[in-house]
């Protein structure tokens, strides 16, 4: 079948089977590897893009749910060479290790302080709860987060 | 892990859909947030020949006001159900639960009709919905009916629905009075080991259960007892009274029933009860 998608501000149309999952179309028709796949049961996170602007798990969508509809991935945060506010603070606090959580960890991250940027560590932690992280100990990526809800809060986002 | 084969059809309205449903037959199963019905297809356990795509049916996403009820139309997603001011002002219990499943992303696509049609023992609204003593709508080729919940999870993974209907709608009295959900779980975003919720709808006291048996069900023992003036801690020891939870690596049968009196105690002491 085919579908349409934009994805990161571009227009990509494609002939897939129905079920082709988001995740693989992104990673394998458009070659946008920056999306991991972890665990592929819809826990890890690390497959998180944003559809319409809200975090969602592309193992667990299939490409022609999101036909019609707009995706941002981690390769479509940044503008040039100036990495996204959220990339910016992840960078700064050393929220990462191995790097693999890291895509979907900021996906789902800009989602949730787009949603409400006015978030203390409890509803960071809360928020994130669907993403997992083996190597940081999450301590890192919380203050990222927080630092980049307050930049939010002054209006830099 | 990708799912077997199918062929897929979107619709764009509810006529559509249960026109859809009549012309593909058994085979045919309905696509809503996926978030049920997709990993069970990843793992080959469900292998429909036709998925019927009613997402984009967005006539039936909305929370409205309907004088002595809240009407939720079935394809409103967790995360919507949530945030609604309908729902946090005259259902509170539901819009809180909705924000205790799962994760925001899972929240982000699945719907209050994916979850009760799925029906899994193990899920919140269910229980959520029978507390309330809620009413479904459906909707198929012969026409519209209403289930109350009590009669709707027919078995494990089971609803009563037939496979030519949509559930259309969910009512819910609404209910502004003391409530609350004891979820045990062991780690972020996960389903509940056991539940109890509890809803104060006038001077009736509903009770169900999370994973205490093979369906979403409500702690009848615990509301007779409270109707006939049971204190709250006497009527949360019959939590368990004659159910038959699962065992498995998550806890054994035996301590789930302990779980259920224990969550359902502070469930009704949270409440007010
Ligand atoms: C990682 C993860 C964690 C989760 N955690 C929880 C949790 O903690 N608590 C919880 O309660 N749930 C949890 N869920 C399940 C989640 O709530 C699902 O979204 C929900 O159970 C199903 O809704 P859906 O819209 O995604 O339905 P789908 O998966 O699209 O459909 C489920 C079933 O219902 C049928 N169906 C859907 N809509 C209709 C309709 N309107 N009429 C007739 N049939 C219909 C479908 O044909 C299918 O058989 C979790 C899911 C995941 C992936
Ligand atoms: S790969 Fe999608 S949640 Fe883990
Ligand atoms: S940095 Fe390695 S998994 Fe998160």
């Amino acid at each position: 079948m085919k579908v349409k998608l934009e994805v990161n501000g571009e227009a990509h149309e494609r002939d897939v089977e129905p079920r082709t999952l988001l995740v693989y179309f992104l990673r394998e028709e458009l070659g946008l590897t920056g999306t991991n796949v972890g665990c592929d049961t819809t826990s890890c996170g690390a497959c998180t893009v944003l559809l319409d602007g809200e975090s969602v798990k592309s193992c667990t969508v299939l490409a022609a749910q999101a036909d019609g509809h707009s995706i941002t991935t981690i390769e479509g945060l940044a503008s040039g060479d100036e990495l996204h506010p959220m990339q910016q603070a992840f960078r700064e606090h050393h929220g990462l290790q191995c790097g693999y959580c890291t895509p979907g960890m900021v996906m789902a991250a800009v989602s949730l302080v787009k949603e409400n940027p006015d978030l203390d560590e409890a509803a960071v932690r809360e928020g994130l709860e669907g993403n997992l992280c083996r190597c940081t100990g999450y301590h890192n990526i919380v203050q990222a987060v927080l630092d980049a809800a307050r930049s939010s809060r002054e209006g830099a986002w | 892990m990708i799912p077997a084969p199918f062929d897929y059809v979107r619709v764009g309205s509810l006529d559509e859909a249960i026109s859809a449903l009549v012309e593909h037959g058994e085979d045919a199963k309905l696509l809503a947030g996926g978030h049920s019905l997709l990993p069970l297809m990843k793992l080959r356990l469900a292998t429909p020949s036709v998925l019927i795509d009613i997402g984009p049916v967005r006539e039936l996403s909305y929370v409205v006001d309907a004088g002595d009820h809240v009407a939720i139309g079935a394809l409103t997603r967790h995360h919507d159900l949530h945030h609604d001011p309908v729902a946090v002002s005259q259902v509170p219990l539901l819009s809180m639960v909705a924000g205790k499943i799962g994760d925001p992303q899972v929240r982000h696509r699945g719907t209050i009709g994916g979850s009760l049609t799925h029906a899994d023992p193990a899920s919140d609204l269910p229980a959520a919905v029978l507390a309330l003593g809620g009413t479904l709508v459906a909707r198929g080729p012969a026409g519209e009916r209403q289930i109350p919940a009590d009669a709707f999870f027919s078995g494990f993974l089971e609803s009563a629905l037939a496979p030519d209907e949509v559930l259309t709608e969910i009512r819910v009295p609404k209910a502004v009075g003391g409530h609350a959900y004891q979820k045990f779980v062991r780690r972020a975003q996960d389903w509940a080991i056991v539940g109890s919720v509890v809803a104060r709808v006038g001077d009736r006291v509903g009770v169900a259960l999370v994973n205490m048996g093979p369906t979403p069900l409500r702690a009848l023992a615990v509301e007779q007892a409270l109707a006939e003036g049971a204190s709250a801690a006497e009527a949360a020891e019959r939590a368990a009274e004659g159910l038959e939870p699962p065992s498995d690596n998550n806890a054994t049968a035996e301590f789930r029933r302990h779980l259920a009196r224990v969550l359902t105690r502070r469930a009704l002491a949270e409440a007010g009860v």
